[in-house]
């Protein structure tokens, strides 16, 4: 989709250009443009280079484990389908503690890694279980409290304090994180997004595929689970 | 208050974490100036990985500013944009945050250089860019490693979750620096 976005914008400028008789000025744009990008580029490298270098030592010390075990408590409230000792809920927690760093590259293996987990949980092949769209929810809604690239941007623009926008950036990502979790649970309950619904329409048209990956999970909350071919489970 | 907070996070928030995480270290017996080195090479491909997006990007909206195109966009956008506080420029950004992080990130580049990182237009675009990932491609990657292609309501969480990142920036910026 980026492809047609990207070529409209050129097409439109260059058509617009010649119609509002600003061309020459489109021309410019494009030498101007690139060598900008270049400038901001080199302004960012010194401090993204400063803060990997800080991140790692971070991740050497084993600050993403002790900040997993803050969040945990948290997690099970949210995963409630997730048993407290299996492993999905570690990498969930791991994920989720590496993107509050600002780790993402680290936080992504462990967010695949979370994600295979909660399949073995499914009890069908593609169809999204409460807690994957839980966990993706709050992981696009971004956890990171420290986002440098923004500041390293803001710093290459010639920012006079680059990181005023910290603040703002934490009340508004708590924002969307809290809007995710929320969405997340009320949307859940429609109708049309309901997991048994869904499963049961699925099986109606025959497309419903099995999952032969489940595994049966010992310490599986104690609620009516969710079934797969018609029959109330205990 | 608010404001107070907010300005003790931008002094002391950084120099916290820069003091906390060696001193942290150390104590557990990491090599730090060793780690610290090896890691910092990252910065460097990720500052090459930028680039090809950034150069693309703010070419293609650099022209499309000058042909006078934005302008016209801004303008049909700006008697609704108006209403909430939120200066019409940031919207393409905004949107876009959902779309593609590399295209966002330009877009914020282009108005970072445009309108000056101080602005309020500059800080807002900051705000929002730095709050949220890219929906859809978080959906893609995470659903797409374990084949489930039946996602739910996770696409309108995700978005909802756009939309609040956006409305909150533009309120806090407002409060802040309006």
């Amino acid at each position: 989709m980026m492809n047609y976005i990207w070529v409209g914008l050129v097409a439109i400028a260059v058509i617009t250009g010649i119609f509002t008789g600003n061309i020459a000025d489109v021309q410019s744009a494009v030498f101007d443009f690139a060598q900008s990008s270049v400038d901001i580029v080199f302004g960012l490298i010194g401090i993204m280079v400063f803060w990997m270098g800080l991140m790692r030592v971070a991740e050497e010390s084993g600050l993403t484990e002790k900040i997993a075990l803050f969040v945990k408590p948290v997690m099970t409230r949210l995963f409630p389908d997730v048993p407290a000792d299996h492993p999905a809920l570690g990498a969930i927690v791991m994920n989720l503690a590496a993107n509050v760093l600002g780790l993402g590259d680290a936080a992504t293996p462990f967010g695949l890694k979370a994600m295979k987990e909660l399949q073995t949980l499914n009890k069908t092949k593609d169809i999204a279980t409460d807690a994957m769209v839980m966990f993706l929810a709050i992981n696009t809604s971004s956890v990171t409290l420290i986002h440098t690239t923004v500041l390293a941007m803001r710093s290459s623009a010639g920012a006079a304090m680059a990181t005023d926008v910290v603040g703002p950036i934490i009340v508004a990502t708590v924002i969307s994180t809290v809007t995710a979790v929320i969405a997340v649970l009320l949307l859940g309950k429609l109708r049309i997004w309901k997991l048994q619904n869904v499963i049961d329409k699925e099986r109606a048209a025959g497309t419903l595929v099995l999952n032969p990956d489940y595994k049966e999970w010992e310490g599986l909350p104690a609620k009516k689970g969710i079934s797969i071919d018609g029959r109330v489970s205990e | 208050m608010f404001i107070k907070v907010m300005d003790f996070l931008a002094l002391y928030a950084i120099p916290f974490v820069v003091f906390a995480i060696p001193v942290y270290a150390i104590i557990k017996k990491v090599k730090v100036y060793a780690v610290f080195v090896d890691g910092a090479k990252e910065g460097l491909t990720v500052a090459a990985t930028i680039l090809p997006f950034l150069c693309c990007m703010l070419c293609g909206i650099g022209m499309f500013r000058a042909s006078g195109a934005m302008e016209w966009v801004v303008g049909i956008l700006s008697p609704v944009t108006n209403l909430i506080g939120m200066p019409a420029e940031i919207l393409p950004m905004g949107i876009m945050r959902s779309f593609s992080g590399g295209a966002a990130q330009g877009l914020l580049a282009d108005l970072l250089t445009n309108y000056g990182p101080d602005s309020l237009v500059g800080r807002m675009a900051s705000v929002a860019m730095g709050s949220t990932e890219t929906t859809f491609y978080c959906i893609a990657v995470y659903f797409g490693c374990v084949g489930v292609t039946k996602v739910r309501h996770a696409v309108v969480a995700g978005l909802l979750a756009d939309l609040a990142s956006l409305l909150a920036a533009c309120f806090v910026t407002n409060i802040i620096w309006g």
